[in-house]
């Protein structure tokens, strides 16, 4: 073997290694039963399907929005950044569904994408997202009521939990899954958000109080939790009342360098305010939206001019965060639904089965042929394909680009057109051969003068498949993608593998027929 | 070694009146539908509501109508999907703006309280609003003429004019009878649809691109023949390529035809229509016109040629 051949073999099995290793996570995953998933700590499944080939939501089902910021009733400054506001206020919501891995896209100045994949309940899911916002400020109840809240919930499902075999548990199903007041470890907090949901507790809590979730995971003294609050039912204030809502630095002048919230309130919500702080200083005000408790800050002082600062354990991130949310439950921008493309799950099954079932026919019979047609060659040509083929998914799934039904059709058809250059190769080598030439010769001949149109043909494809790319929405930009990359891959396959291979054939001087 | 269309010596190009009178004429007819009657568009494109539905056990046809007829659905379209079970219909509403949130819903009640004892299962909801239609429409119009336009300009940079004129008009024919078959047919242009027309102008290229770079190798090897003679050659050199490729990709559409599910159909019988005009197209259009603008610019300096 000369020394070139050498290096497209090393660069052959590189490229072939790197793909396994890409495409690993997506052969886990994929063949892994819904109960090992199960099984699977939440972090590591979540750290696999990032790394799996993505299915788009005409595969795995799901619901996917585009909407549209209504600023039709909003002034120039309101309407600054009312999309970024709207944006806030979907993702609090769309948490609520429990969905893996919901998208939320800004695209464009004023519109907003979302998607909500394997989500059954579509009716809802677009009441919910399409609601005017509600900020509310309640009242967290006293540490003493707090507790006779926690405690009555404690009797009311310790009645019925006879299967729970730790005793602790069995007598205290709430507040014995407590690190601290109301503060749950992040995985019982689900268990206990289950049990909470599984019945109207209105009767159960005392009169006017509710119980309302943090929104997110915190870290509390080193463990991810989460809080679970008892507020007053009935708010004091609601998000009318504020004005304006920036983060800032220094509010605090104990903490120069420290993120917080500045929040001026209208001339109305001062008054409100003014009461509301000077009847409560040391207790804490929530600031709730859409039934999910943002913050909690201490009330330190009354404060008369309706100018607060919200301070604590903010980063940037936060408390810009928090910011938003205090505008947008000031001034709701609302949503209105552009376009919506629902597939259930049980189509998004059928796609994929008769997706893969006409690629393997398809590949069956064009297998069939090129091996009759060409022979070894033929063998070669169709190793080349199935090497295509495992590329371009390793791309997939190394970009985190999304396999789409039409991507499907687009892997087919790439399987038809790897074979093209092959067959022009294959050709070319054929006319020389007939012209006369030794194999060797033929061989160098037909890949030499093969490459320029095979080079031209690719290029010209790739543009369209370009524009294509660009145009496309969702579905069209999963055909692009694995049109392109299929010729990419083409280009590698045809001119260095199937290359090397015949170099190595003939360099073992054994070939005085050439099986093509 | 096993061949088809081997040592060929067919004087295509001596037929090219013929083919231009052929593709002239479906080109024709392809425009005459395309400005009297106009494709059949998608909702991606009207803007609309299309709801899949199942039905167990299953409907029929008719009694969906009168489902949707008696809920006071004005203007749907029922289309029975084919399919062994014969139980899934696409139903295309018109969006009402003030309801449309709630459209499968109603046609779900619709359906069940028409027919009694079905169940409906909702498969599939696709709704673009007006002004998203529109925006689709015209993204589709500009992907497309700027794709031609891109090519047209790397064909003429890498050929020679004559020839970039003949590999344009040729797939823009393409193109034109691909559209032609799908009005012909009843069959919906959708988004998928158009990444199949812009696929068919890749591979038509992609075609002719191989035939003209045979022509002009041989061209620079047999100065002494006529022009039509060279081009006859080298068709006649690169037709078992040209045909083997359309067959493999044929095959690979034909698959996805068949086998590929109602979403893809429409998107594959594009495919099909595409490879064997766009195969056609490369020798009868492309490389003819070549032929006869070649023809023309060589007589317009004084020479004769043929």
């Amino acid at each position: 073997m000369s020394r070139s051949d050498l290096l497209k073999l090393a660069g052959v099995v590189l490229v072939t290694a790197l793909a396994a290793w890409f495409l690993y996570p997506s052969y886990t995953y994929y063949s892994m039963t819904p109960a090992q998933r199960d099984a699977l700590a939440p972090k590591k499944l979540a750290e696999l399907r990032k790394q799996a080939i993505h299915l788009g939501l005409d595969l795995q089902g799901g619901l996917q929005l585009l909407l549209e910021v209504d600023k039709s009733k909003l002034t120039a400054a309101e309407a600054k950044d009312a999309t970024d506001r709207a944006m806030e206020i979907i993702r609090n919501r769309v948490d609520q569904f429990g969905v893996a891995e919901p998208l939320i896209q800004r695209e464009g100045e004023d519109r907003v994408a979302v998607q909500l994949p394997g989500l059954t309940d579509r009716g809802r899911a677009i009441e919910l997202i399409g609601k005017t916002a509600l900020l509310e400020f309640k009242l967290v109840r006293t540490p003493e009521e707090t507790k006779a809240a926690f405690d009555r919930l404690d009797a009311y499902f310790a009645a019925n939990n006879a299967a729970e075999t730790d005793s602790t548990l069995r007598l205290h199903p709430i507040t014995g899954r407590m690190l601290d007041q109301g503060v749950f470890p992040e995985t019982e907090a689900s268990i206990v958000e289950k049990l909470l949901a599984s019945t109207n507790l209105d009767s159960i809590l005392p009169a006017d109080t509710q119980v309302l979730w943090e929104k997110g995971v915190r870290d509390i003294g080193g463990v991810n939790a989460r809080s679970l609050y008892v507020l007053k039912r009935d708010a004091e204030m609601t998000g009318g009342s504020v004005a304006t809502a920036d983060a800032a630095v220094g509010l605090d002048p104990n903490q120069p360098g420290a993120w917080g919230v500045s929040m001026n309130m209208t001339p109305k919500g001062r008054t409100d305010f003014a009461r509301v702080t000077g009847a409560n200083v040391g207790r804490q005000l929530s600031i709730v939206l859409d039934g999910v408790v943002q913050s909690a800050p201490n009330i330190q002082d009354r404060i008369p001019g309706g100018n607060a600062r919200i301070t604590g354990s903010f980063d940037i991130n936060s408390s810009k965060d928090l910011a938003i949310v205090l505008r947008a439950g000031a001034l709701p921008a609302p949503v209105k639904i552009l376009e919506e493309r629902t597939v259930g799950p049980s189509l998004g099954g059928d796609s994929i089965t008769q997706g893969v079932h006409a690629g393997l026919i398809g590949t069956a019979m064009i297998v069939a042929f090129m091996v009759v047609y060409y022979q070894l060659s033929g063998v070669v040509a169709v190793v080349a394909m199935v090497l295509n083929t495992f590329y371009i998914l390793a791309i997939l799934a190394y970009s985190g680009a999304t396999l789409t039904l039409p991507g499907i059709a687009g892997l087919v058809l790439t399987v038809g057109m790897a074979v093209d250059t092959n067959v022009l190769i294959f050709e070319r080598i054929r006319e020389e051969l007939r012209a006369g030439r030794s194999i060797r010769q033929a061989v160098d001949l037909g890949y030499n003068r093969a490459f320029r149109t095979v080079f031209d043909a690719h290029s010209t494809q790739i543009i369209s498949g370009l524009f294509l790319f660009q145009f496309g929405t969702g579905p069209i930009k999963g055909f692009a993608f694995t049109l392109i990359w299929g010729l990419v891959a083409n280009l590698f396959t045809a001119v260095v593998f199937t290359r090397m291979i015949y170099d190595f054939w003939l360099s073992r001087g054994k070939a005085d027929r050439l099986s093509i | 070694m096993f061949q088809i269309l081997h040592d060929t010596n067919i004087p295509f190009m001596k037929h090219r009146k013929l083919a231009y009178l052929f593709s002239g004429l479906i080109v024709l007819v392809t425009l005459f539908l395309l400005f009297t009657k106009g494709p059949r568009y998608s909702v991606d494109f009207t803007g609309g509501t299309l709801v899949q539905i199942r039905t167990a056990p299953a409907a029929h046809a008719d009694d969906v109508r009168g489902a949707m007829d008696a809920a006071g659905f004005k203007g749907a379209e029922i289309q029975q999907m084919t399919g062994e079970s014969a139980d899934e219909f696409l139903i295309r509403v018109a969006n009402d703006e003030s309801d449309a949130k709630h459209i499968s819903e109603r046609i779900s009640e619709a359906v069940t309280a028409k027919i009694a004892g079905t169940t409906v299962e909702v498969r599939r909801i696709e709704s673009v609003g007006p002004k998203v239609g529109s925006e689709l429409r015209s993204k589709a119009v500009w992907a497309i003429l700027s794709s031609l336009g891109v090519i047209l300009l790397y064909v003429g940079i890498r050929y020679e004019f004559k020839f970039a004129l003949g590999g344009v008009v040729a797939l823009l024919h393409d193109v034109l009878v691909t559209l032609g078959f799908l009005m012909f047919t009843g069959r919906e242009v959708s988004l998928t649809v158009v990444a199949a027309l812009l696929t068919i102008a890749g591979y038509s290229i992609n075609d002719t691109i191989v035939v003209f770079d045979r022509i002009r190798e041989r061209n620079k090897a047999l100065r002494k023949e006529t022009h039509s003679r060279v081009m006859d050659i080298a068709v006649n050199e690169t037709l078992s390529r040209t045909v083997i490729t359309a067959f493999t990709v044929f095959l690979a559409s034909l698959a996805l035809f068949i086998w590929g599910g109602e979403v893809l159909r429409d998107f594959s019988f594009a495919m099909l229509v595409g490879i064997v005009f766009g195969t056609y197209s490369s020798v009868y259009v492309a490389s003819a016109l070549a032929l006869d603008t070649w023809i023309a610019l060589d007589r317009r300096k004084g020479v004769q040629a043929e």
